[in-house]
């Protein structure tokens, strides 16, 4: 564990990063996005003298969950050099961008809160990223979701249009996820949802979605000054260009038709194949498999459950029943 | 729009809401450093709260999205209550399914739950000291004028936690001395810097600022826990109903082994050094010098504790943390059992109604949530407090308003003689120089969270050393299957489950019909503690804590976040989600 190497070399304490974590950090960069170990320097040049990337984060219909994803930033340790790890969240947010309105998070409450979005507003229009977590409700005229007396959807209305580039992070935020789930009661959708035509957006879902790929995203928006390739829901290939099925650490069980067939059985502690059990590895398309969660620690089918699908579009209704599969072998 | 309004006639600007002569209307939204949203709005007079509205202003409508779907798959929905507090919504639906069903688990399960769940008290409680209410005490810009030499002077006369020289804290200071030279405080901007209700000393400002950093990296190290045993956090995917999805398999690759065991005791043990020697050591430092907030935010006095973490099974008799409800404050004496029928939901100033009228509450078993928005029209400045003024529904038991939360378990726990609790909290008190009844206040409830922490990170071990003890001697089962076929159920059934979430006692009820959903109901934390008034006019215990709070500066009213963070307000858990009859909303609809 770094924090372990942390205490016994206080000389680590919290210095700004050495030069050698942070090329680390580039080239996994380099590898999330899929881009050739040429582009490491051009990704460290740019992170290095690039002023730090004022961030608006709203949060509407939401669990904060993607928050939550946010703070587990920078744990990924590099399996080829023990104890080298991602520049932690504690960099990010010191030395690369600035999150200057996040409601979770923030100093401010009430109008000192406002007068810090409203500085940005001001000060850096058409400069500024805006992250959108949670959906937008529309039914009632948008009762169902109010800060400061005004609803979620004119606090989009007015920050969006006017940013460098909005990223929609997770499902919520994406389609509506959870809210927008059938019958939808208050009329949740997504950012393109209910801004259509947004320029300059970025959707990451999942739920939450993983905080890797919203990292990578940014650096590859100080990188290169454009957006990463996507697909034309404006998901970047990078993360969502792989199917989990065909990738998944336990795709040879598949083909040798070694199956789970009940909780706790020998398959199952013997780490088989959980396509019977309702795994929607086959119907997803996400990095999971790749980059995995919380330091590269594990993911939900390394620790014996089912892939549920949540990177796909409006998947507590497409991809449910969770403990059936769709068929889609 | 304006912050504060400071009537002339007595009356306030938009609704006509009287205001008394000479008070004035502080509207704090967002309240921030909370999971939701959250609005407060007060009336002070000469200098002190006299009278306060607590607001959710945010609605999901999980109840209807729920019904008709499978309850062995509604975890994953109401996990998604919350992902702040995430796994407790987990366990107390499969726990609602089980209890409906007949459904025993694996004493595995038990022990995977039990774990993950304390882990998500320590891994909250320290974000929620350092992130969340750290900042209310300590001001950020004071600690620029730190001298590093006497902070570390400071930290090492609390603590022997090793960072603690005179160049780390000038490190510190200088990465700080960064962000303010280079004009984006970010997350520290527009904070009430300055502001004479901050005490504390530029040096122990500097130690809380370089904690706040440090428990950053330590909480995303920590939570690696809920990867081990769930695949990831937030959100851990590994519940089921009848027990867990992570196997037990001493010689399997994916699957609780002997290297999941070793890397779980090495992180409860990095747990408990940076507990012991930051988390606890900054708590009892800060708290010294804001002893007097042990005379504000009493609240209602009443408090309950659904109790947690089983020794046997689900069986509540098992529990580790007791179950108990206490009246007026009495911590003299035994808490009284719990009897859950005394649980009713008002929705007289909630933005609901009732079939049978608005004025008698439901038990959450027979309730409903029918949204009927009367509130003003966005964009808005004040709320009709006179009328309903919330998406959060008022329980009440017995028709009281409880407080619920650690102080509430800890007092339940202290009241029934539980040892532990009992020499933590009074060596607590001992370390400030107060007396019990100190506890039932703002300073109390921080009090008790860090004595909640100190109590959970200490009890892990052993359930680690259950589950080894288990896996050696070859009981690996985690799952009981025997009713996991919808074909083996009931045409009907019904049951709830309760946990106790970091922020309170949170109660699942499920009715099951025909292998399906036909209805859900969760009443949470922050519902009991953040409600509004009831069908009486008795308010909840936010809006109880803080009448006679005193008001410094009404345009900068710190003393009001503080009483607010110190209950840890979790808002999109509380908004009531589920509906007892499914019934249509009658409202605009998208479908896609």
């Amino acid at each position: 564990m770094s924090s372990q190497n942390d205490r016994s070399s206080e000389s680590a304490g919290r210095q700004k990063i050495t030069r050698r974590s942070f090329l680390k950090f580039c080239s996994l960069m380099a590898a999330t996005l899929a881009l050739p170990t040429k582009y490491v320097s051009q990704i460290a040049k740019a992170m290095s003298t690039a002023t730090r990337l004022p961030v608006i984060w709203l949060e509407f219909q939401d669990c904060t969950g993607d928050s939550e994803s946010f703070l587990r930033a920078g744990s990924r340790s590099d399996p080829l050099q023990p104890g080298v790890t991602d520049p932690g969240l504690v960099d990010l947010l010191l030395d690369f961008i600035s999150v200057e309105y996040h409601e979770t998070l923030m100093a401010p409450s009430g109008f000192m809160a406002e007068k810090s979005l409203n500085d940005v507003l001001e000060k850096y229009p058409n400069q500024y990223i805006c992250i959108v977590e949670g959906a937008i409700p529309q039914a009632q005229g948008g009762v169902y979701c109010t800060i400061r007396g005004r609803t979620a959807l004119s606090i989009a209305q007015q920050v969006l249009p006017n940013a460098l580039a909005t990223i929609a992070i997770g499902s919520c935020a994406v389609d509506g996820g959870l809210s927008a789930a059938l019958p939808n009661p208050t009329g949740a959708g997504g950012v393109l949802d209910t801004i259509p035509g947004l320029a300059n957006l970025v959707n990451l879902p999942g739920c939450p979605a993983n905080v890797v790929n919203l990292v990578a995203t940014i650096v590859y928006m100080v990188t290169f000054n454009t957006l990463p390739d996507m697909d034309s829901s404006h998901r970047p290939y990078f993360a969502y260009g792989t199917e989990i099925h065909e990738e998944c650490e336990r795709h040879d069980y598949y083909e040798e038709d070694k199956f789970v067939l009940a909780w706790g059985d020998e398959g199952h502690k013997n780490g088989w194949c959980l396509y019977r059990m309702g795994c929607k590895g086959p119907d997803t398309r996400a990095n999971c498999w790749q980059v995995k969660w919380n330091g590269s620690t594990s993911w939900d089918i390394g620790a014996g459950h089912g892939c549920i699908g949540c990177t796909m579009p409006h998947f507590w209704d497409s991809m449910t029943p969770f403990y059936q599969s769709l068929g889609n072998e | 729009m304006p912050d504060i309004y400071i009537p002339i006639v007595g009356k306030d600007s938009s609704n006509g809401t009287p205001i008394p002569p000479g008070s004035s209307r502080i509207v704090i939204d967002p309240l921030t450093r909370i999971e939701g949203h959250l609005r407060i709005e007060a009336n002070v007079e000469a200098g002190k709260v006299t009278d306060a509205w607590s607001a959710s202003t945010m609605f999901r409508g999980i109840e209807t999205i729920l019904k008709g779907r499978d309850p062995r798959e509604a975890w994953l929905f109401t996990q998604r209550i919350c992902g702040v507090c995430t796994t407790v919504h987990a366990i107390s639906s499969v726990r609602a399914v089980e209890d409906a069903l007949g459904i025993t688990i694996p004493d595995n399960a038990r022990l995977v739950r039990n774990l993950l769940e304390a882990a998500q008290f320590v891994q909250d409680h320290v974000i929620h000291f350092f992130h969340l209410h750290a900042l209310d005490w300590v001001d950020v810009v004071s600690a620029l004028g730190a001298d590093p030499a006497q902070t570390s002077a400071l930290a090492r006369s609390i603590s022997p936690w090793p960072n603690s020289s005179p160049e780390y804290f000038s490190g510190v200071r200088s990465r700080l001395q960064g962000l303010v030279d280079s004009g984006q405080l970010s997350l520290f901007a527009n904070g009430y810097w300055g502001h004479p209700a901050y005490i504390l000393p530029a040096e122990g400002n500097l130690l809380a600022v370089a904690h706040y950093l440090e428990a950053l990296d330590w909480q995303r190290e920590f939570i690696k826990f809920h990867a081990l045993l769930g695949g990831k956090n937030p959100h851990p995917q590994t519940y089921l109903v009848g027990g867990m999805a992570i196997p037990v398999n001493p010689a399997g690759n994916r699957a609780i082994n002997p290297q999941v065991i070793a890397q779980l005791r090495g992180l409860i043990s990095m747990a408990t050094d940076f507990v012991t020697q930051v988390y606890i050591p900054d708590l009892k430092l800060i708290a010294s010098f804001y002893k007097d907030w042990a005379n504000y935010g009493a609240g209602v006095g009443n408090f309950l504790s659904y109790g947690d973490f089983p020794s046997s099974g689900n069986d509540p008799n098992s529990y580790w943390l007791p179950r108990g409800v206490i009246f007026d404050g009495n911590i003299g004496v035994p808490s009284q059992p719990l009897d859950q029928q005394q649980i009713k939901e008002f929705v007289t100033r909630s933005w609901y109604s009732y079939s049978a009228g608005d004025s008698n509450g439901l038990h959450p078993s027979v309730g409903e949530t029918q949204p009927t928005y009367t509130g003003p029209q966005p964009p808005y400045d004040n709320l009709n407090v006179d009328g309903k003024y919330s998406w959060l529904k008022a329980p009440r038991y017995n028709g009281n308003p409880m407080e619920v939360g650690p102080l509430a378990r800890m007092l339940v726990a202290y009241t029934n003689g539980h040892e532990r609790v009992r020499a933590l909290v009074n060596e607590m008190l001992g370390a400030l120089g107060l007396g019990p009844e100190a506890l039932i206040s703002t300073l109390g409830r921080v009090a008790a969270r860090g004595i909640e922490t100190s109590l959970v990170v200490e009890q892990m071990g052993t359930w680690v050393d259950q589950l080894e003890a288990n896996m050696n001697s070859g009981n690996l089962a985690i799952h009981n299957g025997a009713l996991w076929d919808p074909s083996t159920w009931p045409a009907t059934a019904s049951g709830w489950g309760t946990t106790e979430a970091p922020r309170g006692a949170l109660g699942h009820w499920v009715n099951i019909a025909n292998g399906k959903i036909e209805n859900y109901q969760t009443v949470v934390a922050t519902t009991w503690n953040g409600s509004p008034r009831d069908a009486a006019g008795l308010p909840g215990p936010f809006e109880a804590a803080l009448i006679g709070t005193p008001i410094a500066d009404p345009a900068r009213p710190v003393e009001i976040l503080r009483t607010i963070h110190a209950f840890d307000p979790c808002m999109a858990c509380s908004v009531h989600l589920v509906d007892a009859r499914g019934k249509p909303l009658g409202i605009g609809v998208t479908v896609h």
